[in-house]
């Protein structure tokens, strides 16, 4: 699978109140939370100004914070295609891979890609392509449990299988 | 193999006789819980999967705490899912406002949460139990849903770093002093997938309360779990409450930890978290300059009778200062009835502070003293993101329950030793 977008960037450790802030957590529909996807964060107008298939890239600890999966949830629903960043928060790691959302850990992309590039992402390799600078950058690879997981399509799909 | 405390309650839980950091295990679960925003989208996986039947109705914990008693039409919409779905399961562990209290002083008080148990929570403050020598973690909505199903979780067992804190308190300090000194030094990801394994002879003579407020916030330095080897103190406190037979386990003493970290508390002065972010951590004495609007005493955190006593302690005979709104949140309705029956709220009212039923309320910018543009808060609570208590240019300030108390009464950040 391809991904394909323009790149956003991001600061270090971005808490889900920033992605998503508590004042919308009265719902939990996908649609109301893409309407303030990054809303806290120093660029509260991305939702506005993002296109379908852009990329979100971040420093360290991305997604620090509450559990709540309402965060990848809402970048999934405003149409981000995945996250890069230097390093991820745990829980949002888990839920990135329990609910379906693409994430990459890469520090080099993150340093070496500016904000508006044209990135293009190669999901099974892991393989991240700056078309702007023509560069290229390898993700860390992803955990082969985590890999089943994604090939399941997610954690329930996986807990069918497994009950199955 | 030696193993940690944590290994070894991993390992219990998997059916093996040991495990090592990295490796992943599926893990049998004692409790799953979940609360009035993370339930919904729980309960919406758990439906989608065709799931008829939790795996144990006993030991699904659903607290509607965040949003409640219900702040809008919205919210009560959330809070009527998990009403149905406790209903439609027969869950015996829903805790209907008027029953419950903020989650994790409810669970350990209830005796929902004892020693040696895997518990996971759809909210970061899972990591509370730890302060009873649980495994207790944080995890997500679609995570609760499939062990609602079938009471296990998949884990990467963590490596551990181990934290020794020796030397007396000071008058003022506490628990919460020594989580936010210890987050201030390692920073907000400085124990990012690890467990935190708290220790030393500062800790041995820590009350539970203290316990829980060090192992709540090992989330708030990106920690799996804080963790507190049970002793007789925890013995005491779970005595007669615990709904289950407790097991303690405590760490090898060569096991293997990937840093010790020590930390001299004797001259510990009382610590203040800056906006935004908890590493910011800074004596209180250097602070003085900062003035506030409002004050909150509260929170999973420190919401606790023991926290309500010193907040009192504070007050007692003195008024909140003129220009600050203080707002007092007993976490459960014992913990609002034992401060009744000791006379907590006549001291809270007469300096005019506004007493509140159990809620979340605040701490997560939900309802019950909600800041405006400008505006700045000193709280008990753990975190002070951007716009976490309410307009994204307020800010929070977070500190233990005598620094809010004694600001409220200075308007400013300080301790009780300013005040008259």
């Amino acid at each position: 699978m391809k991904l394909k977008g323009k790149a956003w960037k991001f600061g270090a450790d971005i808490d889900t109140d920033a992605i998503i802030p508590a004042r919308y957590l009265n719902t939990s529909e996908p649609s109301e939370l893409a309407k303030h996807c990054m809303e806290d964060s120093k660029q509260p107008d991305f939702i506005k100004r993002m296109g379908k298939g852009d990329i979100i890239l971040a420093d360290k600890n991305f997604g620090c914070g509450s559990s709540r999966e309402h965060a990848p949830i809402a970048i999934k629903a405003a149409g981000v295609s995945c996250v890069v960043a230097k390093t991820f928060a745990r829980i949002f790691y888990r839920n990135s891979f329990n609910m379906g959302l693409p994430i990459f850990e890469c520090p080099e992309a993150v340093d070496g890609i500016s904000q508006g590039d044209q990135i293009e992402v190669d999901a099974e390799k892991g393989i991240i392509k700056n078309l702007t600078t023509n560069k290229t950058y390898r993700a860390a690879p992803i955990p082969p449990f985590m890999q089943e997981l994604i090939a399941a399509g997610g954690l329930m799909e996986w807990v069918k299988k497994k009950a199955a | 193999m030696p193993m940690t405390i944590t290994e070894k309650i991993l390992a219990f839980h998997c059916g093996r006789k040991e495990v090592s950091p990295g490796e992943l295990i599926n893990a049998k679960v004692d409790v799953v819980l979940a609360n009035d925003i993370t339930a919904p989208i729980s309960i919406k996986e758990f439906r989608k999967a065709g799931a008829r039947k939790v795996f144990d109705r006993t030991r699904i914990v659903l607290v509607p705490d965040h949003f409640t008693p219900n702040k809008d039409i919205q919210s009560a919409e959330q809070s009527k899912l998990l009403r149905e779905f406790a209903g439609e399961h027969g869950l015996t562990n829903y805790f209907e406002v008027g029953r419950m209290g903020i989650e994790h002083a409810l669970l350990p008080e209830q005796g929902l949460a004892v020693s040696g148990d895997v518990i996971i929570g759809a909210d970061s403050h899972t990591c509370t139990y730890g302060g009873l020598g649980a495994f207790a973690t944080g995890v997500g909505s679609t995570d609760v849903a499939a062990a609602m199903i079938t009471g296990e979780i998949w884990f990467k067992v963590p490596e551990s770093i181990k934290f020794v804190y020796y030397g007396k308190l000071g008058k003022w300090v506490s628990g919460k002093d020594l989580i936010l000194h210890t987050i201030g030094d390692i920073g907000v990801d400085g124990a990012l997938y690890k467990a935190m394994e708290f220790t030393g002879e500062t800790i041995d003579g820590m009350d539970m309360s203290g316990r829980l407020t060090m192992a709540n916030m090992a989330i708030e330095a990106g920690g799996k779990n804080g963790i507190i080897a049970p002793d007789d103190i925890t013995k005491d406190y779970e005595s007669g409450r615990a709904r289950r037979r407790p097991k303690f386990y405590k760490s090898d003493r060569k096991a293997v930890y990937t840093e010790v970290r020590e930390y001299d508390c004797s001259k510990l002065e009382p610590q203040v978290a800056c906006p935004h972010l908890p590493e910011n951590t800074k004596g209180v004495s250097e602070l003085s300059h900062i003035n506030i609007h409002q004050s909150v005493v509260g929170s999973c955190t420190n919401g606790r009778i023991e926290d309500l006593r010193v907040a009192a302690k504070v007050l007692k005979g003195r008024k909140v200062h003129p220009d600050v709104r203080m707002i007092i949140i007993p976490a459960t309705q014992a913990i609002y009835k034992q401060a009744m029956k000791e006379g907590l709220f006549n001291i809270f009212i007469d300096a005019q502070a506004a007493v509140s039923t159990p809620t979340c309320g605040p701490c997560l910018g939900g309802h019950m003293g909600i800041l405006a543009k400008g505006e700045r808060a000193i709280a008990t609570t753990n975190r002070n993101f951007v716009g976490r208590m309410g307009h994204p240019e307020s800010e929070v300030y977070l500190a233990n329950p005598a620094i809010a108390a004694a600001s409220a009464v200075l308007g400013r950040i300080g301790s009780p030793d300013e005040l008259k």
